[in-house]
């Protein structure tokens, strides 16, 4: 295999990963404060579709952004109404969410499929930093929104663990009744994580549809939201793993499409299978490790929070 | 009194689903007192002093803070006003360090805090108050004392004036109590109220200024120091005269029943049980004290097999037990109280004739082929529960609908209605009033009067001392002792459940 071959790959994986980060950053502070969202699927669909719709529309992709990202936060905003007001069962709240975002991003842009988007997101040269040998072409020579990850999960990082805001989610995620009697609003927290949950889910589908493809099909965030919610356990709860996983998994997804191309004697749906395949595989080893040293998952994980519960 | 009015509730009512915690309860707090807040479980004191924290909103009443009116909307609101509560269930993050969890939630910290200012001003006010703690250690690294201190740090870092404490000598040795109690009074000299939630009439007597005795939600009498002697505060706590017909018979003791040797097991978060050896004989109490959380539940099931051990080995009645099944054990006649009756005792959903024959069904007593002989089970279940005075409205109403007593008088009835031949029973008083937890420790006296072979794990220090013949301490997962009833006191075992083991502390004087 050649140099410029790996360079590719690695390129590729960048790209294939990035949808997933944001993803998975978003499922990642939603379930910090003790949410877990299983419709990071769903609102990726929508975002991917509202996205591709607005911007087609206005032809205009910062618009389409946008457009997406309210889509997604809309969501996240029914999976907070019902997990954290109405305190309703959040495994089920997910997948009904889920459900929806398949059908309804399904129904609207039936009449999309096939067109171009006019105005995608393209790569942009950075000066300088493009250039680098090897490392440019891998993690420089992107769209914005791959650049702009590399900004996002630091800042997160720093976020989650070194401000006050940081202490009171993590605070909530784990022991919301201690947040609680310290007068730390947990319902505004839990909202506001599930919220911007969305809103990073509906960048990763627009992401997809705006960038990564620059197309719409249906159905074409193929599984990602699901790899995203598994890639929050491989980081341990950690932006900066989540960002660095997310390119192990699009590596994998990557992998699948480059062999193919150089012709390897494989069946290509098995290829295609590689990065759900990786996904459990991640998963048993990670939960296997977190059994013994018990460590990551927000304790209050997936518990509705009741102050007057007896 | 002449010092300041700090705190002030009136005609404080608050109803839950079912029950009314509260009934106009009226309370005042003063700068520089203990106020003991004394009654049993399930008298609302808890619900009172959670209202005060801002947790809970009253349905009715007000409350003045130095006299004017206040409506706390949340724990911040009470915080702001100079209340902090130390809850029977601490509210600490586990994962968090000592420091964090005290800064949590504090508006004035900056965006990026600080962490190393913010510890070495901790530092200062644990040394002021005489608190020792570590601001870097992580909370899941700390005894319950140490936690307890952190929860008071954390109020007074939020310059409390009124600090509330629930139940905050459960977890406590005798000695850790006395630590506590001296740190309180000093707070109090520095002019701070207190206020102490227990049921324990000894500490009332010991540490209260005042006293306000609450009963079914009613406040029923206050005190001030001096004018109360203990059997009134009993009285006016449990409402007509108690006599405890609790009277412990020399033990009898025959063939060992029971032996473990070097057990050792690991619990689920880490910890272990150590190579712990003990015998207990037909017709005697053992007893297992200690601060929970060392080892007791382990132990508990590791003779119930419900937990595998990794070393060591289990005899009953001589026969080697180590690795059978629950049902081997259950048909060698071991019955088991394990500590939360509604979750592992009974099936909260089920009624009381299922949750009778839950042991059993199996066997022909109950059981045609794969059909239930419904008409027997019930049969033995109106037996049951008339035999052991357990009130229900309905055979066939979930048992969670019934109150603790009766759980446990339920749950008593089923384990010991098959003769066992060994008891186990956790706690088995956690939680009752001073009338049910009569009938629990009179029963389990007959069991043993009857030749069973009892060990008995709790908490409470008098209640080991009450009923058993032997005793040993667990701590860190290792069983001190065992010493004879006869030859030991509180002091000693106060000792032991700090560590100090069986041998070196024995030898005291046996007083009480």
């Amino acid at each position: 295999m050649s140099t410029g071959f790996i360079i590719a790959v690695l390129a590729t994986a960048v790209t294939a990963g990035t949808p997933i980060f944001y993803a998975a950053l978003g499922e990642l502070i939603s379930e910090r404060s003790g949410v877990l969202n299983l419709g990071v699927e769903g609102m990726m669909l929508v975002g991917a579709v509202t996205g591709f719709m607005a911007g087609s529309i206005t032809q205009n992709h910062w618009i389409g952004l946008l457009a997406a990202m309210a889509a997604g936060g809309a969501m996240g905003f029914i999976h907070a109404f019902l997990c954290v007001s109405l305190r309703a069962n959040q495994v089920v709240s997910g997948l009904a969410l889920t459900i929806f975002g398949t059908g309804l991003s399904g129904y609207l842009g039936k009449s999309l499929v096939g067109t171009p988007l006019p105005d995608p997101f393209r790569v942009v040269d950075i000066p300088v930093l493009s250039n680098i040998p090897v490392i440019g072409p891998i993690l420089f020579q992107h769209d914005i929104l791959v650049l702009f990850s590399y900004i996002l999960a630091p800042l997160c990082w720093f976020i989650v663990f070194r401000t006050r805001a940081g202490l009171n989610l993590r605070a909530v995620g784990d022991n919301p009744g201690a947040a609680d009697s310290l007068g730390v609003n947990v319902f505004l927290i839990r909202y506001v994580s599930v919220i911007v949950g969305g809103i990073l889910a509906g960048i990763g589908g627009a992401y997809i549809s705006m960038a990564y493809v620059p197309t719409w099909m249906e159905n074409m965030v193929a599984g990602r939201g699901w790899i995203a919610v598994a890639l929050v356990i491989f980081a341990t709860w950690n932006p900066l793993n989540a960002l660095w996983g997310s390119y192990v998994f699009g590596g994998i997804d990557a992998l699948g499409y480059r062999l193919q191309a150089i012709d390897v004697s494989m069946s290509p749906y098995f290829l295609k299978m590689l990065p759900y395949l990786f996904t459990v595989l991640v998963l048993i080893l990670v939960t296997q490790r977190n059994m013994v040293y018990r460590i990551g998952a927000p304790k209050a994980l997936s518990v509705p929070y009741d102050r007057e519960e007896r | 009194m002449n010092t300041p009015c700090l705190v002030e509730m009136h005609g404080i009512s608050k109803r839950f689903p079912g029950v009314k915690a509260n009934d106009s309860v009226d309370l005042r707090l003063f700068a520089g007192e203990i106020h003991c807040l004394l009654g049993e479980n399930g008298s609302g004191k808890s619900t009172l002093m959670t209202i005060l924290s801002g947790l809970y909103k009253p349905d009715a009443g007000q409350l003045f803070i130095h006299g004017a009116p206040v409506t706390f909307h949340s724990p911040r609101d009470a915080i702001r006003a100079g209340i902090g509560m130390v809850h029977q269930h601490f509210k600490l993050v586990e994962t968090f360090t000592v420091a964090q969890n005290i800064v949590l939630g504090d508006r004035k910290l900056s965006f990026v805090p600080n962490m190393d200012q913010v510890e070495s001003a901790l530092a200062d006010l644990s040394r002021r108050y005489k608190l020792a703690i570590d601001p870097k250690a992580r909370v899941w690294q700390l005894s319950v004392g140490e936690r307890q201190r952190v929860e008071i740090v954390k109020m007074l870092y939020r310059g409390c004036e009124t600090l509330i404490l629930d139940e905050p000598t459960a977890v406590l040795t005798p000695q850790e109590t006395r630590e506590l109690f001296s740190i309180l009074r000093e707070m109090a000299d520095q002019g701070k109220a207190i206020v102490v939630i227990t049921h324990k009439l000894r500490e009332v007597m010991e540490i209260a200024d005042r006293v306000t005795v609450l009963r079914k939600g009613h406040k029923v009498a206050e005190y001030t120091r001096g004018s109360f002697s203990e059997a009134q505060l009993a009285r006016a706590m449990v409402g007509k005269e108690i006599i405890s017909r609790i009277r412990r018979q020399p033990s009898n003791a025959g063939e060992e029943v029971l032996r473990l040797e070097k057990v050792a097991a690991f619990n689920d978060s880490g910890g272990r049980l150590e190579s712990v050896s003990l015998s207990v004989r037909e017709g005697e109490i053992f007893g297992i004290a200690g601060v929970a959380g060392n080892g007791q539940r382990e132990l508990a099931e590791v003779i119930s097999g419900l937990r595998r051990i990794s070393q060591g080995s289990i005899y009953i009645n001589g026969v080697d037990m180590t690795g059978s099944s629950i049902r081997q054990r259950i048909s060698a006649g071991i019955s088991y109280v394990p500590e939360d009756r509604l979750g592992t005792g009974l099936v909260p959903g089920l009624g009381i004739v299922e949750n009778v024959i839950l042991k059993g069904y199996h066997t022909p007593a109950y059981s045609l082929g794969p059909f239930l002989k419904r008409r027997d089970a019930l049969s033995k279940s109106m037996e049951l529960v008339s035999k052991f005075n357990i009130f229900a409205s309905s055979l066939e109403s979930p048992v969670s609908m019934l109150s603790g007593g009766n759980l446990q008088k339920l749950l008593l009835a089923r384990e010991f209605s098959s003769d066992p031949k060994l008891i186990v029973a956790v706690y088995p008083v956690r939680g009752l009033d001073i009338g049910a937890t009569d009938a629990v420790h009179r029963l389990i006296i007959e069991e043993k009067e009857k030749g069973a072979a009892v060990l008995l794990i709790s908490e409470d220090l008098d209640e080991v001392l009450k009923l058993s013949d032997r005793i040993g301490v667990l701590y860190e997962g290792r069983l001190a002792g065992p010493v004879n009833r006869e030859d030991t006191d509180i002091e000693e075992l106060g000792l032991m459940m700090m560590g100090a083991s069986g041998e070196v502390a024995s030898g005291g004087i046996g007083s009480c």
